[in-house]
């Protein structure tokens, strides 16, 4: 038996946190440890449960030993990869490998921040890099939206074609009550939104909240047991192209070509049997260049394939049915909320927002500037 | 790797010091290599020569930014014609009217402070009368 096998563990728990403005003083160990109980009641499992930990969080660099202390546990198998927003999807691969070698049981992968109350200037203390910094690009912004320039250069991609994609995210954010967002928004309101880095408003960047979350796994044998369908870990990728946007080999081409290829290999799928689509909308353009290398559309057609409502509910490929990070919630690192929103989404959990008779749901995460990804096919019993 | 006595940042800043745009070349690769580093990153080994750079390159990608308070500004990343990547601004023209394609040359910028000079572009084709003209 050679590497991640398919289907051999599943999601059996998910929770998010408080999420938006949490209470004063709420820490992210806090945020955490919310999402953990949450998500075991969530899948009826207690806290002794747990023997494997995986967690990230920017304003904690050694969040495996804050959480642990925390919950008062002594995991035998502990990981805190952090590569941005797409962290957690690297935790599913790793605690996916350590369920199949028996080093843990029940893996718990958890995220919190508080970005939001505390200020992002606090929360995530960039690094200082003297061939970027002395130019004072607004990070990560002005790095997105260098990208954005160029697949507008090379491909014709419009303003409002990006502002589509924010469009879309606010129509399926209002079907969740969850979401920050409460109000409907049109191109124009896009469009004319305050500039943060040409071509980007504030309303094509991603929320600043609070929030976090849990994601309990285990192997596929101990899910069936438990009281809710067992989503299972069909196929998972991963690719790291570079740390700082000027070091990106081409800026209209993510690694998502290459993880979006590995999970589709080991979960024996093509993009045309993902009936929902999460992927990491920090910005924008983020949308469009994930569904061209996700395989799907074209490279350079991501602009037009979002307008004209292919991706609002009801349309033809359901994108971010959570109202993404650019309406539901963005507590700067994003990924895990694209696994819990696709688990639900399987499980059919998702009220207004469902989409009837899903089987099968890609959770794709970025982090950085465009600089990891990584990315997660999850699927029903049917699709074993 | 013998011991090294001066960092390849320090290196680079020593260039830009005397007004020049150092890079890397890694002849095993026959590849430039930019940022500067202690060895290249296509081959592993130290043998990394220094180079100066012509000053001449290609806008490759570019924004402005609009910061809360204070006036819009470029960032650029630059395609230098020896074949490396270097993130900087374009100056003597509105920041908007940078454009991909665009031609531009490198100058040093000196910040008159306690920071490092740091390295700036100019269009080549005067697009816009210079400042000395009285024009723009």
């Amino acid at each position: 038996m050679d590497g991640l096998q398919r289907g051999a563990a599943a999601i059996i728990g998910v929770a998010e946190s408080d999420l938006g403005a949490v209470a004063r003083d709420m820490s992210p160990i806090d945020l955490m440890a919310q999402g953990v109980q949450r998500a075991l009641a969530d899948c009826g499992l207690r806290l002794r449960d747990i023997d494997g930990l995986l967690c990230a969080t920017a304003q904690s660099r050694t969040s495996g030993l804050s959480l642990a202390e925390y919950l008062g546990i002594s995991p035998t198998f502990i990981d805190t990869t952090i590569l941005g927003g797409s962290s957690f999807m690297f935790h599913i691969a790793h605690a996916q490998a350590a369920l199949q070698l028996g080093l843990c049981n029940v893996a718990v992968i958890a995220y919190g921040s508080t970005q939001r109350t505390v200020g992002r200037r606090q929360a995530s203390v960039r690094e200082y890099n003297p061939y970027e910094t002395p130019f004072r690009p607004f990070l990560p912004s002005t790095a997105y939206a260098l990208a954005a320039s160029r697949h507008m250069h090379e491909y014709g991609t419009t303003r409002e074609q990006l502002a589509a994609v924010a469009v879309a995210a606010r129509r399926w954010a209002l079907l969740n009550p969850a979401a920050w967002e409460k109000e409907p928004l049109t191109i124009d309101q896009v469009l004319s939104a305050r500039m943060i880095s040409y071509p980007f408003t504030m309303r094509d960047c991603c929320l600043v909240t609070d929030g976090g979350g849990a994601v309990i796994m285990t192997s596929a044998e101990r899910a069936r047991s438990l009281k809710k369908p067992p989503i299972y870990v069909l196929g998972c990728g991963q690719a790291i192209t570079h740390a700082n946007i000027s070091s990106m080999p081409d800026l209209t081409v993510t690694g998502a070509v290459q993880s979006g290829r590995q999970a589709y290999e080991m979960a024996r799928l093509a993009p045309q049997d993902i009936d929902v689509v999460e992927l990491y909308d920090a910005f924008t353009i983020n949308t469009i260049l994930f569904l061209e290398d996700l395989g799907f559309c074209p490279k350079g057609e991501g602009g037009r394939f979002v307008e004209g409502g292919r991706i609002v509910p009801k349309g033809a490929l359901p994108v971010n049915t959570n109202g993404g990070g650019l309406s539901y919630c963005h507590p700067g690192m994003y990924g895990l909320f694209l696994l819990i929103e696709a688990t639900r989404q399987l499980r059919g959990e998702c009220g207004a927002r469902q989409v009837e008779g899903c089987q099968t749901a890609i959770a794709h995460g970025n982090g950085g500037v465009l600089s990891s990804q990584n990315t997660v096919i999850l699927g029903t019993a049917a699709t074993l | 790797m013998e011991r090294i006595t001066q960092s390849p940042l320090a290196v680079y800043q020593a260039h830009l010091e005397k007004g020049e745009l150092a890079y890397q070349w890694s002849p095993e690769a026959a590849k430039a290599v930019f940022y500067p580093r202690v060895i290249s990153p296509f081959t592993g080994s130290d043998r990394l020569e220094w180079r100066m750079s012509a000053g001449l390159g290609t806008v490759y990608a570019t924004t402005v930014v609009h910061p809360r308070e204070g006036v819009p500004y470029n960032v650029a990343l630059i395609d230098c014609d020896e074949g490396f990547r270097l993130m900087s601004r374009v100056e003597d023209i509105p920041p908007e009217a940078v454009k991909i394609g665009m031609r531009v040359k490198f100058r040093v910028h000196r910040t008159g402070g306690d920071e490092p000079p740091y390295p700036v572009f100019t269009p080549v084709a005067a697009t816009y009368p210079s400042p000395q003209a009285g024009g723009g």
